[in-house]
């Protein structure tokens, strides 16, 4: 069930790159997704006043957006982490350690390493969780941190991705193709 | 000449196509109208089938709905006509065209026919599809049939009987959901029973024009959902627990009420408005458990609303008139009816002409109105019914909450403007120019005529079913019958005539009110009439205009429309 989000309210530069995105589809119900997007970009999740909103602005129900949220995995319906950590675990990572990278990653957080659950740090920072194939299976285990992927992680690697996000103020890391 | 003349006659008629089903030639419309638009759309090949009475089983589609496709029960083979090198068919020795068979099967509900097509239902190859569909259906079900509400009418167990294995081959844990869900004040949800066929998502979407329930968690654990906070409380949330081909969706009223296999059907019609719903009550021992809709194309296709649905509570009600009465000393006593009946007959015969006012709801049957209309004719009578306005819908509900408004109006008992009139007969009464006042199944004194005014009669003559101000005022109080407990027929606000047959008993010394009034005309007029409900029915119309050339046979379980 989406989170609650007190006092939800839209920027009007937010809005209205949301009213641009919707005039590039022939149906406003196609821009769905984008919509959904832009809104988890700015607040981090899709909360109830967010899907609401988002429905309002497509002419749609909101069950007809709880059907995209809740089948989307990259869809967040409650809070996230300012840092999120995506672990494939697909077949040619989970063969080459997909889950002892989450092990090692969640031990290091002091996080539940068997849940196959989001888990999120209680400081709020970081966000970890399995994902489906993200697409390099040629240099597995590979896992996101935001926008940058991370590929060949070794245990080492991981660590030093997280000292970056704790060392990194900045929410926005950079797209770097390997650290 | 003749013959390109007759061709375009055909066409432009509904243009047929021939198909061939299980190695039989059958003629088909081309077309049919969408179940929501009225569009005329492709014949589907569950179409052709169901309507030659060849059975194809399915879960998802519904004739009402529009199309989804994902049960996949009801998968057949088919074939298309072989064609030469020149395109022209070819042709076995026996003159039979040539098939050339699909190496796929198709869903005959989604796949329109053609010219010439062969579907096969009953190859060993589609039982083998059907097994498999349901097998895996059967993986995460319940098997739990016992202790399930749907059981006795669940379309899983049906299909099981035809196409089940005796042993499941599945060793593994079943994937576990959420049960007892509640997805709105009248509808619970058991998740796990779910077979996400969607049907209900189609109906509320399309049918109630309420976008409400979705899939949600699509996967292993896909779920049947409302949207989270917004309960799923439209007017016709119970028509999806009708719908719902397993015991996912249950009605809150009736689950684990009855065992359905207990219940007796009987075809009647519902009560609540003008429309006039057509509906099966299902009852046992004399109680009703529950009202489902029955299809009738010519009014409610398959559907009624909820109010409708769950307005029968007051016929079970424990305060039910069950006696019949008389005032003696200015205290009600009970007496029988035909000591009742030959005084009250006695009265009205007595009674000089325009001293009798009769307020008769219209809520009575028209046999009932016609034979109230009968006993004061020669009286100069006025007479009315109560009105009772209210909101229409778009779908089903109608304005009028009075059943029988219409026939209110055929047999001459209701004011032009229905009730106009119930001031003149309080101001008679004032007036002391009505001494009896005939009341049938209304409070007069929440409609126009005070209860105070009801002293300054000589008479008053009421029948009812529930107890009210005016019932315990009455000089002569006669028990009445719910539509449950009779026979009858309702003209609806368009005019259609249906009638309704009798599901449970009267309480007590209760008799259907025609029975009575019947006995009335007959003591007043010394005509033998009609003594039971098709000839007093056949016998109303040919004296009444409006239903001229209608007879009891004839309405048959769906009506036909009086001329108003």
């Amino acid at each position: 069930m989406p989170e609650s989000h007190p006092n939800f309210e839209v920027p009007s530069q937010l809005e209205a790159e949301i009213d641009e995105v919707i005039t590039h589809y022939p149906e406003k119900r196609s821009a769905s997704l984008m919509v959904l997007h832009a809104l988890q970009d700015h607040f981090g999740f899709l909360s109830k006043e967010a899907i609401e909103w988002a429905a309002q602005k497509l002419e749609l129900q909101p069950i007809n957006l709880y059907e995209l949220v809740t089948f989307y995995p990259m869809f967040h319906e409650e809070p996230v982490g300012t840092y999120i950590l995506k672990i494939c675990r697909t077949l040619s990572c989970a063969v080459n350690g997909a889950h002892r990278l989450h092990h090692h990653v969640c031990e290091r957080l002091g996080l539940d390493p068997n849940s196959h659950a989001s888990q999120t740090t209680p400081d709020g920072r970081i966000t970890v969780e399995y994902a489906e194939c993200l697409a390099s299976c040629g240099t597995a285990p590979v896992m996101m941190c935001n926008a940058a992927f991370y590929e060949n992680v070794s245990n080492e690697k991981a660590d030093d991705v997280i000292e970056e996000c704790g060392n990194n103020g900045d929410t926005e890391t950079e797209n770097k193709e390997d650290v | 000449m003749t013959n390109v003349t007759a061709e375009r006659q055909e066409k432009s008629a509904v243009e047929t196509v021939s198909v061939w089903i299980d190695g039989q030639a059958y003629d088909v419309p081309k077309t049919m109208p969408h179940p929501v638009s009225g569009e005329q759309v492709g014949t589907t090949m569950i179409q052709a089938c169901h309507m030659h009475g060849i059975d194809v089983p399915y879960y998802c589609y519904h004739p009402k709905l529009p199309v989804a496709g994902n049960c996949r029960m009801c998968l057949v083979e088919f074939g298309t006509p072989a064609l030469g090198p020149d395109r022209q068919p070819l042709y076995n020795e026996d003159g039979s065209p040539q098939i050339r068979k699909s190496p796929r099967p198709v869903i005959a509900c989604a796949t329109p026919i053609s010219p010439g097509m062969a579907i096969y239902t009953q190859t060993p190859e589609a039982k083998q599809m059907r097994e498999s569909v349901l097998e895996f259906l059967l993986i995460n079900h319940p098997l739990d049939c016992p202790i399930c509400d749907q059981a006795g009418e669940c379309k899983l167990q049906e299909y099981a009987v035809d196409y089940g294995k005796a042993d499941s081959r599945f060793v593994e844990q079943k994937v576990h959901k959420p049960k007892q869900v509640d997805l709105g004040p009248r509808i619970m949800l058991d998740d796990e029973r779910c077979i996400l066929c969607s049907r209900c998502i189609r109906f509320t979407r399309d049918i109630a024009g309420d976008d409400a329930l979705g899939f949600a968690d699509r996967g292993s654990y896909s779920i049947l959902t409302n949207y989270p906070g917004k309960p799923f409380d439209n007017n016709y949330t119970l028509n999806t627990a009708d719908i719902c081909p397993v015991g996912a969706l249950t009605s809150k009223d009736f689950r684990f009420q009855m065992r359905v296999w207990f219940l007796k059907e009987t075809k009647s019609v519902c009560t609540s408005c003008g429309t006039g719903c057509n509906i099966m009550i299902g009852s046992r021992n004399d109680r009703i458990y529950r009202y489902t809709p029955r299809e009738n194309d010519a009014v409610n296709s398959c559907w009624m609303c909820d109010y409708g649905r769950l307005n029968y509570k007051w016929i079970n009600r424990e305060d039910r008139l069950r006696e019949v009465q008389q005032r003696r000393d200015g205290a009600p006593a009970k007496t029988n009816w035909s000591v009742a009946l030959k005084e009250v007959a006695e009265r009205i015969e007595s009674s000089p002409s325009g001293s009798i006012g009769v307020v008769a709801s219209a809520r009575l049957t028209n046999e009932e109105l016609y034979l109230v209309r009968r006993l004061v004719q020669d009286k100069d009578a006025i007479t009315d019914s109560v009105p009772r306005m209210g909101e229409a819908d778009h779908l089903l509900v109608d304005a009028d909450k009075n059943p029988n408004t219409n026939g209110a109006h055929a047999t001459g008992i209701a004011a032009k403007k229905v009730g106009a009139d119930i001031a003149t007969i309080a101001d008679r009464i004032r007036q002391g120019k009505i001494k009896t006042l005939l009341v049938f199944g209304e409070d007069v004194t929440k409609h126009g005529i005070e209860a105070d005014l009801l002293k300054e009669l000589d008479t008053l003559v009421v029948s009812d079913i529930l107890p009210n101000a005016t019932t315990e005022r009455a000089d002569y109080l006669l028990p009445g019958c719910a539509h449950a407990e009779k026979r009858g027929t309702f003209t609806n606000a368009k005019g259609r005539v249906q009638k309704f047959m009798k599901a449970i008993e009267g309480p007590g010394d209760a008799r259907p009110e025609w029975e009575f009034l019947h006995e009335l005309v007959q003591r007043k007029t010394h005509d033998g009439g009609s003594a039971n409900l098709p000839a007093l029915f056949n016998e109303m119309a040919e004296q009444v205009p409006a239903f001229h050339g209608l007879s009891w046979g004839e309405l048959k379980d769906t009506g036909a429309q009086a001329s108003l």
